[in-house]
């Protein structure tokens, strides 16, 4: 799509995009080409000399068994938080749709949390969970478990799963519950007449007919969980304890800034780059037209 | 609700008042936390009900900061979000306006490949580039300020493609209007489009607000100056030290503190801020 009537001036458009492809260029640009040029470069440990190596740093990358470990639990981490996330969110949304009376103060009181920073929602679980003054720790050993999610990788892997998707729960419902506003009532209406009951008509009529805004959330809460949650893992467990929480962009910014390793961090970043393009490249090329809007 | 029955109107209530609790429940938690005389919070379980220093204990975080001094006043580090986060949306929406204005109303040789190079940032989020981009601020000078907080951050993909798209939508006889009255793009820009973005600026300000409060590895990375904090990425340093000597009382209100401002802009404005929602994603 184009505009039929524009302007003519010889140097005015490149004056209104010099600061945005200044600052994208110093800021953007050159910081990625130069992540990709070290990423290929190895430093000696005096930081003397550095060697070309062409793609060592990815092969020693892919076979470092710390590296490997952080794939698996990014993995496990985002497909926590997706699923939980989406689940908790679809629940309350196809409540909400069945509320006609308050449906507007339970969005209002459901919304809020997408305001709270990553790191702060962290530090309010981290509360919650702390194992000498936290109230869910102390219910938790009421009923005879013993929660300390500083020694057990699991429990720290649970709570920053639970702050992550606590987060993201308020987003997912606003674009379940507007997907399923969007369904024609007329749809419902001649399943009820046909004596299906809520569940069979959620199962059977709504849950199908939100498949794409499903796929759009699944994609976002996925890079969301990759890209967006640096702060939780920071403030709450620094990838510990014995890397059970060290997910790829954590592991980037701890082995490049407190364990500078050049070269490593260099191949990570461009590792993640390859990631945050490709579901770039999905959510652009098979999400973007299909799904529906409230 | 199509059909009437009693009882599965009460289960959705019932579903969605828990849900409500267990979205509210660490907001709550913290929040009491935040009023209770410190030796109370340090027992478990800690009270359920409100203590009595709320007015003691926030005035302490706001004006001496902790008593251990594992964190100074929190008062400067809320000024510093603040202007972080309104130079951002500020920043971030006027040089995007320009340039989907250049980019939708004008025709010139190399438009796409400026279309591109914007779009590209889309895909090269902090986290993806960490060492470099330190390297670059440190060179130019602008560890521990407000423009290093700031500039670096405004670049944005998503607000272009907001207005550029919008813009498409205008009609081009208003173009064409203001070219016979002799009106120049500039004053096309100033006096017809502008005032026609407003409800869309409104919208992605309110997003943008957020998204620029919120920043925690960005500053982390270019503040080492106490005076340069801002408060969500201040808030780690005293979780820290908390490990060794827990002042509860006083993390809690720090973290009640900064959700506060953004929370109130998501309630007051829940109409733009789901309009922009939505808007940006698309």
């Amino acid at each position: 799509m184009e505009k039929r009537v524009v302007f003519r001036h010889r140097w005015l458009p490149y004056a209104l995009l010099a600061p945005q492809l200044a600052i994208t260029l110093v800021f953007f640009i050159w910081p990625a080409a130069q992540a990709l040029w070290q990423s290929m470069l190895v430093q000696d440990a005096f930081g003397l000399s550095v060697r070309f190596v062409w793609f060592d740093n990815f092969t020693y990358l892919f076979s470092n068994r710390e590296y490997l470990h952080s794939i698996r639990v990014t993995a496990i981490f985002s497909l926590g938080v997706a699923l939980l996330g989406l689940v908790v969110a679809l629940l309350l949304a196809a409540m909400a749709d069945h509320a006609i009376r308050g449906a507007v103060v339970y969005k209002t009181l459901l919304i809020w949390p997408y305001a709270v920073a990553p790191a702060i929602a962290g530090v309010l679980w981290l509360f919650l969970f702390n194992p000498s003054v936290g109230i869910v720790a102390w219910w938790l050993q009421g009923i005879g478990i013993d929660w300390n999610h500083k020694i057990s990788g699991n429990q720290a892997m649970l709570l920053v799963i639970i702050a992550a998707a606590w987060k993201q729960v308020s987003y997912n419902f606003l674009f379940f519950l507007a997907g399923m506003q969007a369904i024609p009532k007329s749809l419902i209406e001649a399943a009820a007449i046909d004596c299906a009951g809520p569940a069979k008509r959620f199962f059977t009529i709504i849950f199908p007919l939100l498949s794409p805004t499903t796929f759009f959330l699944i994609v976002v809460n996925i890079v969301y969980a990759f890209f967006d949650t640096f702060g939780i893992i920071h403030a709450v467990t620094r990838g510990g304890p014995a890397q059970a929480t060290n997910i790829m962009v954590y592991k980037v910014f701890s082995d490049g800034f407190i364990g500078l390793n050049l070269g490593s961090s260099a191949a990570q970043s461009a590792v993640l780059m390859a990631i945050v393009i490709t579901l770039t490249v999905i959510q652009f090329r098979f999400v973007e037209r299909r799904v529906q809007y409230g | 609700m199509v059909q009437n029955r009693p009882f599965f109107a009460v289960l959705v209530h019932l579903t969605l008042i828990l849900g409500v609790l267990v979205v509210a429940l660490p907001i709550y938690v913290t929040f009491i936390a935040s009023t209770q005389d410190p030796s109370d919070v340090l027992k478990a379980p800690i009270p359920m009900t409100m203590g009595d220093r709320l007015v003691e204990n926030y005035a302490g975080v706001l004006g001496k900061g902790s008593v251990n001094a594992s964190s100074g006043p929190v008062a400067p580090m809320m000024l510093n979000s603040l202007i972080m986060a309104l130079g951002i949306a500020i920043g971030k929406i006027a040089i995007s306006l320009l340039s989907a204005f250049a980019i939708v109303y004008f025709r010139f040789p190399g438009r796409m490949l400026a279309f591109w190079t914007i779009f590209i940032t889309l895909m090269l989020p902090v986290e993806v580039r960490i060492l470099p981009t330190y390297e670059v601020m440190a060179t130019l000078g602008l560890l521990n300020s407000y423009t290093g907080l700031i500039v670096p951050l405004i670049a944005s993909a998503t607000a272009t493609f907001l207005f550029r798209q919008f813009f498409m939508t205008v009609p081009d006889e208003l173009v064409e209007a203001a070219r016979v009255d002799a009106a120049g793009p500039l004053r096309f820009f100033w006096d017809i489009l502008l005032p026609l973005s407003r409800t869309n600026i409104a919208a992605l300000f309110v997003i943008l607000f957020i998204y620029g409060w919120n920043q925690y590895l960005w500053p982390l990375l270019i503040t080492t100056d106490q005076s340069m904090y801002t408060i969500v990425m201040a808030i780690q340093r005293m979780v820290v030290a908390a490990d060794n000597e827990p002042e509860w009382h006083f993390i809690t209100a720090v973290a009640i503190l900064a959700l506060i401002p953004p929370v109130v802009v998501v309630v007051l404005m829940q109409r733009l801020f789901v309009k922009g929602l939505v808007e940006t994603e698309k």
